[in-house]
């Protein structure tokens, strides 16, 4: 804890000083805070029992207290992780001396968790809660609140969708548990549950949160402490608090950065030098060597640029009366290294915390408003770039197509006609295209809390919430753009060009809760008992707006008015719920919860769940034999086992069949006259909620008085009615496939955590966190009735000729397994095209002999970071690795085969990879593109200067320098190894970031 | 907390039966209750054909584990009775498309699965549009007079399409799941039928309709008619004996002769019939200022309001690469260089005068059917996937007659005709070839020189003198010349017992660039896998 030192404590410490200043002769108390190693405890805070009147400790471990009445107080210091002390002091009319000396406590058993419906002490849970708070969240550059707990956590996966601005993460708890219904978990801020829908122009929900206002992570990992949130929460619960008013005097903190991002490396293609020689080398005559220019164009250098980007925020928190705030303001300025790809976030968050009625009524209001600004690279430039003849220029002298050289396809009288299927001048599509979004969001939550004055064990709480956002853009194409050719005839049959197009999507999602809460200690039992008993409703409601295309001209495209100016998206929740912890004697904990679901989704009939959880633990260390023991501080052991339901990723209104209209270019004609066409939809009536069981077996221990702390958590997950695509006996339905609750699937896992304080002196601080998860995943069914011959779901659609899919599902293998042709090797270890093992020995290669090879999931993943504080110096990395996950090159499949080059459009660059495989003709479903993607990245290296009081007594000053995406090992040979669903084709590449911070508070 | 717990209680309890409903779309009920939406029920009966969803191009499929663009009907059974063949080589790595040229599917091909499943989403809705609109319930939704007048024909034409797609999977897949308007829709497992019974079901729903269908070419343009039904029973009677053991030809002729009676006609220019404004063939109302009625029944097609990616939108975008690359003469803004022909196919026609490009489209060739481009192409393919091998093919342009290109330059305005007039005077003179009673060789020899006399340009130059010349062999040769590339020959070479066999090799058959002959298994598609899987009624064909 003593690394904790924050800087707002020393400044409170500061403001402390000046105080001292004015002290009076009068009456008064003043004295030191040390711990146990007499070393000061500055930022505890000393205060007279029954009165809000207190001071903070300073940097030297000193208090005082002035203008005191001659009477009798009882004085209490109290500080995070050490056990409160009370002294009783005399005061007459001079100023007293008392000192402290405070023990520490099992610091992080202490540490009080956010849990589903309340709070509890880490040491009395029974089901697996991880939790990241402040100060072990990751720095530098974070811009979407999931980054700062990336790697950090076991278990939990985030990898990061892309390197463009903005851009979510993938976040999986334990492997994801669905197949087609939605594998995020549940996200809840400050009591909001987030709906799972994307939100128009923003690329990722969570990217309008300012990760600077928030305060700690819970995440949720087994069933029986995610099962109070029962309809949302098989893939686990992610709660995010937020920052809140502090007692005391006002605190201004205020942080800036600057980052600049570079690209790591290219996509490996040919130079082009390489390219002439090779081009020569392949082609069969002059047409194609004709093709070859005298310019040397590196097109990836030319699509990138360096990314300037800095972040401010700035925030005030305090009491003011009996009103604790924080009210915070933050700008980003966020470019992508692809240029044209740039970020402008706002965001402002209201925090307000008072209590009344002598503290019977808590009240929490809490606001989170935020307005992004993004415009969206066209990314089709990353593999314009990784595909244009290098020998081409960039510009092409002339005025035609904005200036930019393209490949042209003259006709008679028309030297200038474009080449529309050849591959387009990157620049140009990143120039001629304006994709821009502004979105706005607001969540606001208020929550109520009430403690019977007669009753004071029972609490009374209602939590009213509302997320609300509004996010439009527009997509403009300039009329002289390449790809705008050959234009399109209008209604009066008069070519256009150029294209606008605008989208707007809001959203309106409300929740009402309201629950009672009791606790009380039985003491002459030796037992505590609380319990919460709760409803809650919650209604989703998006309406996405539908609008027509327009020339650049403004006149109308043909066929595009919408036949309905919106779509209106609504589903409704309702829930009971319950829970029950009973722990006896600090020894014996117990905890049973019931959640009853109904969602709108499913059917009446079929539309209500009921969600049960129960654990138990034994914390062995409070036991005789072990109490006192310093070497095995702590152990705890827990089993639990719990059901969550899972209704996301499935339509709102699936279970009726209803008819919808097509739209005005998907007409058909009688005689000479069109009709828009009204469809039937399948029909989903049984679906009903997708369950999930997890049973859990967990160690929580603690060594050398807690230094080194961790878990150990075993797990086994079955999902049942999983939501999977079957195929529909043809001819019974309108859809030859439909998402229907058929099939299991399992996941069995470990997850170890050990962090460490290996040094902690005043001085020096030494700390070390590593994390290890295993996970195994086989789907077991996915038939209604078992079936032997089930050939499984084709999924993961691949870049490379028409309707191609590289992966499957597939009873007895892990979800999304590829599933491939075993290429055949020469003597010489090459490839050789197009030959592949006849893996039914029908001696015929077909389909049949396509066969399930690796998952793109790391079979185990690792986090590792550390740091270090030396007086005022601070140092510390982060790293992940992640083993056993494979991944597609597409890059290389698509374009590493000659007869890609010699592109009859117009000769093309392409995967240096051809060079290996002298591949003629393409072999995209080969095992050789399979490659070992495992990987150890260094995600963060920082290095921190506190400089302390920068100003007389105040200006509490920290300088730290980053290094983000530092290197990363791998045998991969793609751009990067870490790509969500296994198939690399292009990916948004993520930037080497470099930043300087600079926090001051005041 | 009694109250509370109450209170939670009713509002669970409420939300347990609330229907939240979508504000852009109606129930089938309303549907079927005015006539102007059941009108639009039928047009997507119909449009199904053409379009692969509810949006132009792509968007909102209505065939899911399938590239959209690829999912229609006839792209799909393109690929699978002209590419399987020597009619067609393809460059790419589709999913499932080169196993077709080679000749090596099997039951997770994904084209097979791709018209399967086409096929059977149409027989759907014609089964579920059959349900909603019984006489009976027409009535109890108050839909009188011409009105149900109108649905009436509709109807006969439903029960027309259902019968078209049942010989698609009965002539592809033999033996199918079998539904109609008595299967309950949303559960359930169809049986399988037999081929056998599946002939005399699609013969007897033919024959029940014939009366009930509008009069030949009285019909609207893009709606079937009494014709269509006779022009499908004598395809299916000159089958017969593929599809039962026992051979109709008898019937085969008198049908051919009841489409020939109708009144249509051949246009003399055979090079008008696959352009964008090719509608002018179709003697019916709507199908604009008929020049001629050579069209029986269509699937068509609209570059501003049916857009789709299949059809005549693969065949004008995939014949198009290499140097035949001149969106002037083809309406489209580029090729796909995609789809090619094989020497197997250019051996048809006579020698062109020229093939420098100079003679677009036909190469001065006397048989004008040979639409062709030589420039940058070779004869012989030594390799499948570059396009330069084998020859281009300019039979389908999206251009008018005047020239003028179609009104988009991404889809097509190019109709498709399923049925044709000389299809019949060629059914007549094959099922008199081969004994069927009633036949007539003397007019058998007068029909097929009126197609002789129109390849010919007008020309008797290309005519058989005598009834001796007429063979099997140049029934199936003519065949193969009038109808390429428009979805016929994977039957007929079957008809003929030569599409497994050695006896007849093209290039690259069974995936041997000399070509070789492959297991009489294979002259029936196998039951694609993952309806096997989903419906234990189902076995495989024999062989896979």
């Amino acid at each position: 804890m003593r690394k904790n030192y924050s800087k707002k404590y020393v400044l409170l410490c500061a403001f402390l000083m000046m105080s001292v200043m004015a002290f009076a002769q009068t009456g008064g108390i003043k004295g030191t805070v040390v711990d146990d190693t007499n070393q000061p405890l500055p930022g505890a805070a000393v205060s007279i029992e029954g009165t809000t009147i207190g001071s903070s400790v300073d940097v030297n471990g000193g208090f005082s207290i002035a203008h005191l009445k001659p009477g009798t107080y009882t004085l209490v210091a109290k500080f995070l992780g050490y056990i409160d002390l009370k002294k009783t002091v005399t005061v007459e009319n001079s100023v007293v001396i008392v000192n402290f000396g405070l023990q520490s406590t099992n610091a992080s058993l202490n540490e009080v968790v956010v849990i589903g419906y309340g709070t509890e002490k880490k040491k009395d849970l029974t089901g697996s809660i991880a939790t990241v708070t402040e100060k072990d969240f990751n720095t530098g550059d974070v811009t979407t609140p999931e980054q700062l707990i990336q790697g950090k956590v076991a278990g939990v996966s985030i990898i990061s969708n892309s390197g463009a601005p903005g851009a979510g993460s993938t976040i999986l708890i334990r492997g994801g548990a669905s197949l087609q219904g939605s594998n995020q978990p549940l996200i809840v801020i400050d009591g909001v549950p987030l709906s799972n829908n994307g939100i128009a122009g923003a690329a990722n929900p969570l990217d309008l949160i300012n990760p600077d206002d928030i305060a700690s992570f819970s995440i949720l990992k087994d069933a029986s402490a995610a099962a109070i949130y029962g309809n949302r929460a098989s893939n686990g619960v992610v709660i995010i608090t937020t920052k809140k008013g502090k007692s005391g005097k006002p605190v201004i903190n205020f942080n800036t950065q600057l980052s600049v991002g570079k690209l790591t490396k290219e996509a490996p293609v040919l130079s082009a030098a390489q390219y002439r020689t090779y081009i020569t080398q392949i082609s069969p005559d002059t047409s194609f060597t004709n093709q070859l220019h005298s310019y040397n164009t590196d097109w990836q250098k030319e699509i990138y640029q360096t990314a300037i980007s800095n972040t401010d925020n700035i925030s005030i928190s305090g009491t003011t009366g009996k009103l604790p705030y924080r009210v915070s303001v933050g700008y980003t300025d966020e470019n992508g290294i692809l240029k044209t790809s740039s970020l402008d976030r706002y965001t402002s968050n209201i925090n307000l915390s008072p209590s009344l009625f002598t503290d019977h009524l808590k009240i929490n209001f809490n606001f989170l408003g935020s307005y992004v600004k993004q415009r969206f690279a066209n990314q089709g430039a990353i593999g314009s770039a990784a595909s244009m003849n290098p020998t081409d220029p960039v510009y092409s002298g002339n005025d035609f197509y904005g200036g930019f050289y393209e490949t042209l396809a003259p006709t008679a009288g028309h030297p200038e006609t474009v080449n529309t299927l050849a591959t387009r001048n990157p620049l140009g599509l990143l120039d001629e295209e304006n994709n821009r979004s502004n979105v706005y969001r607001a969540i606001t939550s208020l929550a109520l809390d009430y403690k019977f004055h007669f009753f004071p064990d029972l609490h009374a709480n209602v939590n009213i919430d509302y997320d609300g956002s509004n996010g439009s853009g527009f997509d403009d194409f300039l009329p002289t753009a390449a790809s705008q050719q050959p234009g399109t005839a209008d209604a009066n049959g008069v070519t256009q060009f150029g294209s606008n197009h605008n989208y707007k999507t809001t959203q309106g999602n409300s929740t009402i809760e309201g629950y009672f809460s009791y606790a009380h200690d039985f003491k002459s039992i030796k037992s505590h008992v609380d319990a919460v008993l709760g409803y809650s409703t919650q209604t989703y409601s998006q309406t996405m707006f539908n609008y027509a295309t327009y020339f650049s001209n403004g006149e109308q495209y043909p066929g595009t008015t919408p036949n309905y100016p919106f779509d209106l998206q609504k589903s409704e929740l309702a829930s009971v719920y319950g829970r029950l912890n009973y722990s006896y004697d600090s020894k014996y904990l117990i905890t049973g919860t019931l959640r009853q679901d109904v969602s709108t989704r499913f059917a009446p009939g079929i539309r209500t769940g009921y969600f049960p959880s129960v654990a138990g633990a034994w914390v062995i260390s409070n036991e005789d034999f072990l109490k006192g023991n310093t070497v095995l501080s702590n152990l705890k052991l827990r089993l639990e086992y719990g059901v969550t339901g899972n209704q996301d990723g499935i339509g709102n209104y699936d279970y009726l069949s209803d008819y919808s209209l097509g739209n005005p270019s998907a007409q058909y004609a009688f005689g000479s006259t069109y009709y828009e066409m009204y469809r039937p939809g399948a029909f989903y009536p049984g679906r009903t909620w997708e369950s999930t069981a997890t049973t859990n077996l967990a160690f929580d221990f603690g060594f050398l008085n807690d230094r080194i702390t961790g878990s150990l958590d075993l797990y086994y997950r079955k999902t049942k009615n999983l939501l999977a695509t079957t195929n529909e006996p043809e001819g019974t339905n309108f859809s030859n496939t439909i998402v229907a609750n058929v099939g299991d699937m399992q996941d069995k896992g470990a997850e170890l955590s050990i962090n460490a304080k290996l040094i902690n002196t005043k001085d020096i601080a030494w700390s070390a966190g590593v994390n290890a998860t295993l996970n195994r995943n086989k789907i077991t069914s996915l038939t209604a009735v078992p079936n032997p011959n089930f050939p499984g779901l084709p999924q993961g659609g691949i870049a490379g000729g028409l309707g191609n899919n590289i992966q499957i599902d597939q009873v007895g293998y892990a979800k999304n397994s590829f599933f491939v042709y075993q290429q055949v090797y020469d003597a010489n270890g090459k490839p050789l095209n197009g030959v592949y093992v006849d893996k039914n020995g029908d001696g015929i290669i077909n389909s049949s002999d396509l066969s399930v090879v690796h998952s793109p999931d790391p079979q185990e993943y690792f986090g590792i970071n550390s740091d270090l504080r030396v007086k005022q110096w601070s140092a510390g990395f982060s790293a992940r690795a992640s083993l056993g996950n494979y991944a597609y090159n597409n890059v290389a499949s698509s374009t590493g085969f000659s007869s890609n080059f010699l592109s009859p459009n117009g000769i093309v660059n392409g995967s240096s990879n051809v060079l290996q495989t002298n591949f003629t003709n393409p072999a995209y479903l080969s095992d050789y593109y399979i490659q070992n993607a495992s990987f150890f990245r260094m995600d963060n290296i920082h290095i921190g200067y506190n400089f302390g009081k920068v100003f007389k007594n105040t200006g509490d000053l920290k300088i730290s320098g980053n290094v983000q995406n530092v290197f990363i090992i791998t045998k991969y040979t793609g751009v990067d190894p870490e790509i969500t669903n296994g198939i690399d084709n292009n990916l948004y590449p993520r930037p080497r970031t470099y930043v300087l911070g600079l926090n001051l508070s005041l | 907390m009694l109250t509370a717990g109450l209170l939670a209680f009713s509002i669970t309890s409420c939300k347990k039966n609330l229907i939240l409903t979508p504000n852009d779309q109606v129930t089938q009920q309303q549907v079927f209750s005015n006539p102007a939406s059941i009108t639009q029920a039928m047009a997507k009966v119909y449009g199904s054909f053409a379009l692969t969803g509810n949006d132009g191009g792509s968007g909102a499929p209505d065939i899911a584990g399938i590239d959209e663009g690829a999912s229609d009907f006839f792209r799909q059974l393109w690929l699978t009775q002209d590419l399987s063949t020597d009619e067609a080589v393809y460059t790419y790595n589709d999913a499932g498309v080169q196993d077709m040229h080679n000749m090596v599917w099997g039951e997770t091909n994904q084209v097979l699965q791709g018209l399967y499943d086409r096929s059977l989403y149409q027989i759907t809705l014609v089964n579920n549009f059959l349900q909603q609109t019984t006489p009976a319930l027409l009535a109890s939704r108050g839909i009188t007079g011409n009105d149900a007048t109108t649905i009436g024909y509709y109807r006969a034409e439903a029960r027309f399409l259902r019968a078209y797609q049942y010989w698609v999977l009965m002539d592809v897949f033999g033996n199918p799941p079998f539904v109609t308007e008595n299967t309950v829709l949303g559960s359930g497992l169809p049986p399988r039928i037999a081929r056998a019974d599946l002939y005399a079901y699609v013969v007897s729903e033919l024959k029940a309709i014939d009366p009930l269908l509008v009069k030949p070419m009285q019909n609207q343009y893009g709606r079937a008619d009494e014709a269509a039904a006779w022009a499908l029973l004598a395809r299916v009677y000159l089958n017969a004996g593929v599809y039962t053991g026992t051979a109709d030809y008898a019937d085969a002729i008198t049908y051919a002769s009841k489409v020939i009676g109708a009144g249509y006609s051949l246009n003399p220019n055979f090079t008008q019939l696959f352009l964008a404004d090719n509608n002018l063939n179709a003697g019916v109302p709507g199908g604009g200022v008929a020049t001629q009625d050579e069209f029986i029944f269509t699937i068509n097609y609209d570059g501003v309001k049916t857009q789709g990616y299949g059809g005549t939108q693969f065949l004008t975008h995939g014949s198009q690469g290499g140097s035949l690359e001149n969106p002037a003469d083809f309406g489209v803004a580029s090729g796909y260089s995609e789809i090619r022909t094989t020497s197997a196919i250019i051996a048809l026609f006579p020698t062109p005068p020229f093939t420098d490009g100079s003679h677009f489209p036909n190469n001065g060739n006397p048989d004008t059917r040979a639409q062709f481009w030589y420039p940058g192409q070779s004869l012989a393919i030594t390799s499948i996937p570059v396009f330069s091998n084998g020859i281009a093919v300019t039979k389908f342009r999206n251009v008018t007659r005047a020239g003028a290109p179609g009104q988009n330059t991404t889809y097509s305005d190019i109709d498709m005709p399923l049925f044709r007039l000389s299809e019949m005077y060629l059914i007549y003179a094959e099922a008199t070839i081969r004994g069927g009673a009633g036949g007539d060789a003397a007019k058998a020899l007068t029909y097929v020189n009126l197609i002789r006399t129109r390849a010919y340009g007008g020309s008797t130059a290309g005519n058989l003198n005598s009834t001796t010349d007429l063979t099997l062999q140049f029934i199936l040769d003519e065949r193969g010349r009038e109808f390429f590339w428009e979805g016929f020959r994977r039957t007929d070479l079957i008809r003929f017992g030569l599409f497994t066999s050695s006896t007849y090799v093209w290039p690259w058959k069974g995936g041997v660039a000399g070509g070789t002959g492959v297991g009489d298994f294979r002259n029936l598609m196998p039951i694609p896998e993952s309806d096997l899987s989903a419906n234990p009624n189902l076995h495989q064909n024999p062989g896979y």
